[in-house]
């Protein structure tokens, strides 16, 4: 640890410090906030419409004109891949919303509970992880139809164990410390207790942690769509892109290279920032490298 | 030990039980059954139909038979495959699913222990950073797209192997080659990282002052202790490799377990869409009681516990 993390350094802005010390964190957190931009603002930017075809023009090499070149229906891939960007983001995030507030409030009534209620909470969440839950998430997103707003719910629904198990740690050490104590013996409520005091002791590892759920959920919606049961044509997330590219790899090979260079560059940008995020706000791992 | 085990059966069996419950809750939200695939059919046909598979029973009891079958272990008929038991589905597409698991899975450990342990002895040094990133590479790539890539390489521009399909000996190379890469970077990470951490601990310091070699040091001592997270992500990773990565299957065309839950779900076959996820579960609970086992019985301070 060097010395410019003085004792007049916020604990926030110390991580901040910790975080951006590491080049490849800041190289990753940089390349997501213009992906972020990109995929915001470039299909509205560009020319061609992300599903806009043009059979005369067939599949091509990349030009002044689609700078990515076209697919086999003439549309432009760079559209293409910046919607299917935000797309599989939106994706990414809604899903890691849904597990992050499944898993807190699991992880916080066991872990308030605590006692028989919390061992039998955890004991369930314990049989889960022996669950099958692709199979069940397959199974749902073949049944229900391929709606947008399914695939994020499905996917959230079945990654909150881990969440759920950081919650219940982080409540159980906090709920008997002094400042809680002191808090109570002010005669602070229950609620508020568990609003202003417990929950934003909670947030660092939950928002540590869902920033490494992120990929693992964006790889999860690129696979379901990768078989065909996630995100339909013409409409485009990575993994549709990436199965239309995969189908066609043998004539025109770089319409699955691009998007999965995308797709690739995205998720190590995200496990960087993850690892450097853990990292930052627990010196103790640090240390430990 | 043996109350430690029983207890872990009787929670498998819980787990095979809402396995049960909940693949057929799911199957019932859809018009499926025996005879949805087949278009022109008389209405006293559909009748004996649904009566020969118990259909035109109230959903409590199509459930209860469900059960019936798993706990006698005489499971039933296929809806799509008529006349052939899921088991018997489930024994040919098995074979293929654990011959490309198994093989991936030794891939993954040839290549992903030694990477690690290398890194791990070296840190700081170009090689450390070269593995640790190559590992890092890995891990972000997607079988979807690394698939076929390799199967554009090795098959259709090199020609050494069919790039799909299931008809050559060789048939298990490419995919097990695809998955072996991407496991064997989790694995090269996890075994940097706990070989690091176990290397800097006392009962090391007392092995090299005792004067054990480095290398009865590294490969006896370490090894054992750092092993174990690596044996923890391979419990789910081994059942997972086992069962058939949809993916893969998919990308190289292989007519394994994986192929056969995607139609079956796809097609409303609920008879063999519960087998397989009961199939999976079971193999899941068994590896997951596997490695807390061998965890034990390589980390004297781990006490099983029911």
């Amino acid at each position: 640890m060097s010395s410019n993390t003085g004792l007049s350094l916020s604990p926030m802005r110390a991580a901040w410090q910790r975080l951006m010390r590491q080049r490849m964190n800041a190289w990753a957190l940089w390349f997501l906030v213009v992906l972020v931009l990109l995929c915001g603002a470039g299909p509205e930017l560009s020319p061609y419409d992300q599903s806009q075809q043009d059979l005369e023009l067939k599949a091509t090499n990349p030009s002044t004109a689609h700078w990515l070149g076209t697919d086999p229906l003439g549309r432009d891939m760079l559209t293409r891949i910046l919607h299917g960007g935000r797309v599989s983001l939106e994706v990414g995030l809604l899903a890691t919303a849904v597990a992050s507030i499944i898993g807190v409030l699991y992880g916080m009534t066991a872990g308030l509970a605590g006692g028989r209620m919390d061992a039998a909470m955890m004991r369930i969440v314990d049989i889960l992880y022996a669950f099958p839950f692709i199979n069940f998430v397959i199974l749902l997103m073949a049944i229900v139809g391929r709606e947008f707003w399914l695939i994020f719910v499905a996917i959230g629904a079945v990654e909150w164990l881990t969440m759920a198990r950081v919650v219940r740690g982080q409540v159980l050490a906090l709920k008997n410390l002094e400042f809680i104590i002191a808090a109570r013996a002010c005669g602070a409520g229950f609620w508020h207790i568990v609003w202003k005091h417990l929950l934003p002791n909670v947030m660092g590892p939950v928002i540590i942690y869902a920033s490494l759920t992120v990929p693992g959920v964006m790889l999860l919606e690129a696979a379901l769509s990768f078989l065909g049961l996630g995100i339909q044509p013409p409409d485009a997330s990575w993994g549709v892109l990436i199965q239309e590219g995969a189908k066609a790899v043998e004539s025109y090979p770089w319409l699955l290279i691009y998007p999965g260079i995308f797709f690739s560059t995205t998720l190590l940008a995200l496990n960087l920032l993850g690892d450097g995020l853990r990292d930052a706000f627990d010196p103790k791992s640090m240390s430990q490298q | 030990m043996i109350r430690f085990i029983v207890s872990r059966i009787v929670q498998g069996i819980i787990v095979i039980f809402a396995v049960i419950c909940i693949t057929f809750g799911l199957s019932k939200m859809v018009p499926g059954g025996a005879v949805r695939n087949e278009r022109f059919i008389t209405e006293e046909a559909r009748k004996a139909q649904d009566e020969y598979y118990g259909l035109n029973k109230p959903w409590i009891v199509q459930l209860g038979l469900q059960l019936k079958h798993y706990a006698t272990l005489d499971l039933p008929e296929s809806y799509h495959y008529k006349g052939r038991g899921v088991d018997e589905i489930i024994a040919s597409g098995f074979p293929v699913s654990a011959t490309v698991g198994g093989a991936a899975l030794l891939i993954a450990l040839a290549i992903g222990v030694p990477l690690g342990a290398y890194a791990a002895l070296r840190p700081n040094t170009l090689e450390d950073r070269t593995s640790t990133v190559a590992a890092t590479l890995g891990i972000c790539t997607p079988s979807m797209v690394l698939g076929p890539l390799i199967a554009l390489l090795f098959g259709l521009k090199l020609r050494w192997f069919n790039a799909s399909g299931w008809f050559d000996a060789s048939d298990w190379v490419l995919p097990a080659l695809t998955l072996g890469i991407i496991y064997s970077a989790y694995i090269a990470r996890l075994t940097r990282g706990s070989l690091r951490e176990t290397l800097a601990q006392e009962f090391i310091r007392t092995a090299r002052a005792k004067g054990a070699s480095e290398s009865s040091v590294v490969f006896l001592h370490a090894m054992k202790l750092a092993s174990l997270p690596v044996l923890n992500f391979l419990g789910p990773a081994a059942a997972g490799l086992l069962t058939g990565s949809f993916i893969v299957e998919t990308v190289f065309q292989l007519p394994g377990l994986g192929q056969f839950f995607i139609s079956a779900a796809t097609n409303g076959d609920h008879q063999l869409t519960i087998a397989i996820s009961v199939f999976y579960a079971a193999l899941i609970v068994s590896f997951n009681l596997l490695v807390d086992i061998l965890q034990a019985a390589l980390n004297p301070r781990i006490r099983l516990q029911a």
